[in-house]
């Protein structure tokens, strides 16, 4: 039950509490005093709002905010952040440096860092050509580094030295480089297609003949060996295996004959720092078809810079 | 009643004239009324637009409810400061601690249960356990959790004996508010707070020792070496207590607490509830008028005792509210008026509104435990039991041996220089037990493959591996499945066995790709 009163509002009867005057479906609302420690609550917002205003950025300026008393900003907080992150790898790098990488594999957890920090660095500097897996491309000529078949040898060492020096990069001495003769008007079309065949036939996938093997024997063996084996010390590809760098058909094998395709690779010597070249070496031996240290480390062709 | 509580009936003049009740329905002059439906009119702008509070100084009574209170306050409290300290033995490569979050390394750590970041759901469960238990309490008896077992009640409860045993009871509090600051009423005040803030502190130390080995964390604690969240988190818990139990008090039940709003939608009329039989006891008026009109006069006596003793200070006559958390008191205190005036007791009483209205209109009490036992409340028990056993069944029937298989997939598989295939795999073996196991990952399927891992050199592949993993913790490992060349892309399983007494095993399928088959 309500009162009426003069301005429409009503004294509503069970609580003793003035309505406010609006009414929805029967319902009213009254005009119930708010707790006073609400309002004590909105007076702290204002004080906080006014204490954060002068601690905190907050006005906008035109190319900036004020800057507070206590000079924090986002930038300043994600520069200390990241030099507390660079200051955590610092000692990584370090212990790096120091290590030879034939001993990197001792130290179980640095190799999982160098295997961590080479897997970032190679998405920045080995990507566009090996591709993000490292899976190379056939069509363009880049090894794939996931596999088994090394042209210059699989162990850390070798793969650190590849990386340091680079593939026939023409200022360097110590570079890897092999050079393959073009054949191009050396051989007649039938010559060619029977060398073609019996190189395939090493792999198993084409015929062995009498005139191929003797212009291979005349020709190809001093670099590729009697069976096709290769040989690491010039980087003379294996004929034997499954592994084509340029392709597999008879097409392929005859055009490599005749203009051979040779690739390049940059000397990262200079480029990059030698922390990331070691752990580029430990991430590309870990994708699966790293070799073990075996006699290589006799092999006057595989001198490891140890300079830090 | 006993003699001393005698005077104390009208101890505080709210009723000093026994007018004539002039309705019904006339409201009582409870003490909790802001404004009086007779005072003459006001203007129509309402005097104040905030209102202070106005300070409970609930009475001291005695009575079955409040025993089963103090009850209540004790296992309560007992169970938050006391199960922190209850070790529990895990061997040396776990916690000594029976109850421990160990946040650091992500477990929760339950007495004989050890639960892992992926087996959140059995934390789910119980919260939803907990959800459902609140559903079966507020249909069967209302807010029982809110009068009883809520730790803001708990803790309002006691700080509440703390005024009570610094001031006194009721009259003593309200006359020592009244009076002006002195030496007496500043010492009062500042024991009472610094009884406040050492509870308050209490709360918050025995909170952080549920993240952390407690005598250790104490011991820490003390010698300023603790974790600086430890420091923090006990400080604001100290802050919020004292604020929340020592001066909020009921303001937070009903200004700030979700749970009555969503409790009016969890009752109905066959819940129980503290309930005020106004059938029995309008029209109010004392026992000298109740001689004088025989019949005319129902049994209150507007003795205003079970507005006394409430502690949210509302007035129950009033109907059912959202002040009224349901902590039976008033029911206490009535039932001793009754007692002294010679009437039945349970003129406040526990009671659904359904069986009211049906006593009202002549029919016979119902027992209140009648109210318990419905198809509502059986609905609920019955799902509250059976995620309990679900859960049960999960936590006997859980292995502590875990293996994912992620293959990858650039590229997605390798030929090898003699023309075999290879994949790789990123395997994670879990080995959930407190102590180091040593496990056996074996490929099933895949006929003629062999895998080896980043730690070992190809020259050692097997189609079975044995690696120990340490004790409570994850191995992540690469392998490298080698299978012959004319192999075709297939699925096959890898499988991780733990060795020891119990061989727990676990096995993920997973896809081997290969060159599609040419020619
Ligand atoms: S309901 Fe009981 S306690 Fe409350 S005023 Fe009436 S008689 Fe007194
Ligand atoms: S009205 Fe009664 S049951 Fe409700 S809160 Fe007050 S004393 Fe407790």
């Amino acid at each position: 039950m309500t009162t009426d009163r003069h301005d429409g509002k009503r004294v509503d009867e069970a609580t003793g509490t003035e309505t406010v005057g609006h009414e929805w479906d029967g319902i009213e609302e009254l005009d119930t005093p708010m707790p006073r420690w609400w309002l004590w609550t909105l007076y702290l917002t204002i004080v906080w709002g006014v204490v954060y205003v002068i601690l905190y950025p907050a006005w906008p300026l035109v190319d900036r905010a004020t800057a507070g008393v206590l000079g924090w900003t986002s930038r300043g907080q994600l520069a200390k952040e990241m030099s507390i992150a660079d200051q955590a790898r610092t000692t990584v790098r370090e212990q790096l440096v120091r290590i030879p990488i034939e001993r990197l594999p001792e130290n179980s957890a640095l190799m999982q860092q160098a295997v961590a920090g080479g897997r970032a660095a190679f998405k920045v500097h080995c990507s566009q050509c090996h591709g993000s897996g490292a899976a190379g491309s056939q069509t363009l000529g880049y090894p794939n580094l996931n596999d088994d078949d090394w042209l210059w040898g699989g162990d850390l060492k070798a793969i650190h030295f590849t990386l340091v020096n680079g593939i026939r990069q023409p200022d360097r001495d110590s570079t890897r480089a092999s050079d393959m003769p073009p054949f191009e008007g050396v051989f007649d079309a039938g010559q060619l297609t029977a060398l073609s065949e019996h190189v395939l036939s090493f792999s198993g996938k084409g015929r062995a003949n009498p005139v191929g093997a003797r212009i291979y024997a005349d020709n190809c063996t001093i670099c590729h060996g009697p069976a096709g084996e290769g040989d690491r010390a010039q980087g003379a590809p294996r004929l034997n295996d499954a592994i084509w760098l340029y392709g597999n058909t008879r097409e392929d094998v005859a055009r490599q004959i005749l203009r051979p395709r040779m690739g390049v690779m940059p000397a990262w010597e200079g480029r990059l720092d030698p922390a990331t070249i070691k752990m580029l070496a430990a991430y590309v031996h870990s994708l699966g078809g790293g070799e073990d240290f075996v006699e290589v480390a006799a092999d006057p062709a595989i001198e490891v810079d140890e300079r830090p | 009643m006993s003699d001393p509580d005698k005077p104390e009936l009208i101890e505080d003049g709210v009723r000093k004239t026994n007018e004539p009740v002039s309705s019904a329905v006339a409201a009582p002059e409870a003490t909790t009324r802001r404004h009086e439906p007779h005072e003459p009119a006001r203007t129509h702008l309402p005097e104040k637009l905030f209102e202070a509070r106005k300070t409970v100084h609930n009475r001291r009574i005695d009575g079955p409810f409040r025993r089963f209170k103090w009850f209540v306050m004790l296992v309560t409290l007992a169970i938050y400061y006391g199960t922190p300290w209850i070790r529990w033995d895990r061997g040396p490569y776990a916690p000594d601690q029976a109850v421990l979050v160990d946040l650091a390394n992500r477990r929760f750590y339950m007495f004989g249960i050890e639960i892992w970041p992926q087996e959140f759901y059995f934390v789910a469960g119980l919260l939803i356990m907990a959800g459902v238990g609140l559903f079966i309490i507020t249909s069967a008896v209302g807010r029982a959790w809110c009068g009883y077992a809520c730790p803001q009640t708990v803790w309002t409860d006691l700080f509440q004996h703390v005024d009570r045993f610094v001031d006194g009871d009721r009259f003593a509090r309200q006359k020592l508010d009244a009076a002006p600051w002195g030496p007496n009423k500043i010492a009062r005040r500042a024991l009472k707070w610094t009884i406040y803030l050492v509870i308050g502190f209490w709360t918050g130390g025995a909170w952080i020792m549920y993240f952390a080995d407690a005598p250790t964390l104490v011991h820490d604690f003390w010698r300023g070496e603790a974790a600086p969240a430890a420091y923090i988190t006990v400080a604001i818990l100290t802050l919020t207590t004292v604020t929340l139990g020592g001066f909020m008090r009921e303001q937070v039940c009903i200004y700030m607490c979700p749970w009555p709003r969503i409790q009016t939608a969890m009752m109905d009329e066959k819940s129980l509830l503290v309930t005020y039989k106004d059938w029995r006891g309008e029209p109010r008026g004392s026992v000298k008028k109740a001689e004088r009109n025989p019949g005319m006069v129902g049994d209150c006596i507007d003795c205003t005792m079970c507005v006394q003793v409430c502690p949210t200070g509302i007035d129950i006559r009033d109907g059912p509210q959202i002040g009224c958390i349901t902590c039976a008191l008033c029911i206490d205190a009535c039932d001793r008026v009754m007692a002294e005036v010679g009437r039945p007791r349970g003129l406040i009483d526990y009671a659904t509104l359904e069986d009211c209205e049906a006593e009202a209109n002549g029919a016979k009490p119902r027992p209140a435990w009648r109210a318990l036992l419905r198809p509502r409340t059986i609905a609920y028990t019955l799902i509250w039991g059976s995620i309990g056993l679900a859960m049960l069944f999960a936590l006997g029937n859980r292995s502590r041996t875990d293996l994912s298989v992620a293959p990858d997939r650039n590229p997605p598989f390798m030929l090898m220089s003699d023309g075999s295939v290879r994949n790789s795999y990123t395997l994670s073996l879990r080995n959930m037990a407190t102590r180091p196991r040593p496990m056996e990952v074996a490929i099933e399927g895949l006929p003629g493959a062999v895998m080896w891992s980043d730690t070992m050199s190809r020259a050692q592949a097997a189609r079975m591996i044995r690696i120990t993993v340490p004790a409570d913790s994850t191995q992540t490992m690469r392998a490298y499945v080698v299978a012959p060349a004319d192999t075709a892309a297939t699925s096959f399983a890898f499988s991780l066995t733990a060795l020891g007494e119990e061989r727990e095993t676990d096995r993920t399928e997973t896809n081997f790709d290969a060159p599609q088959a040419s020619q």
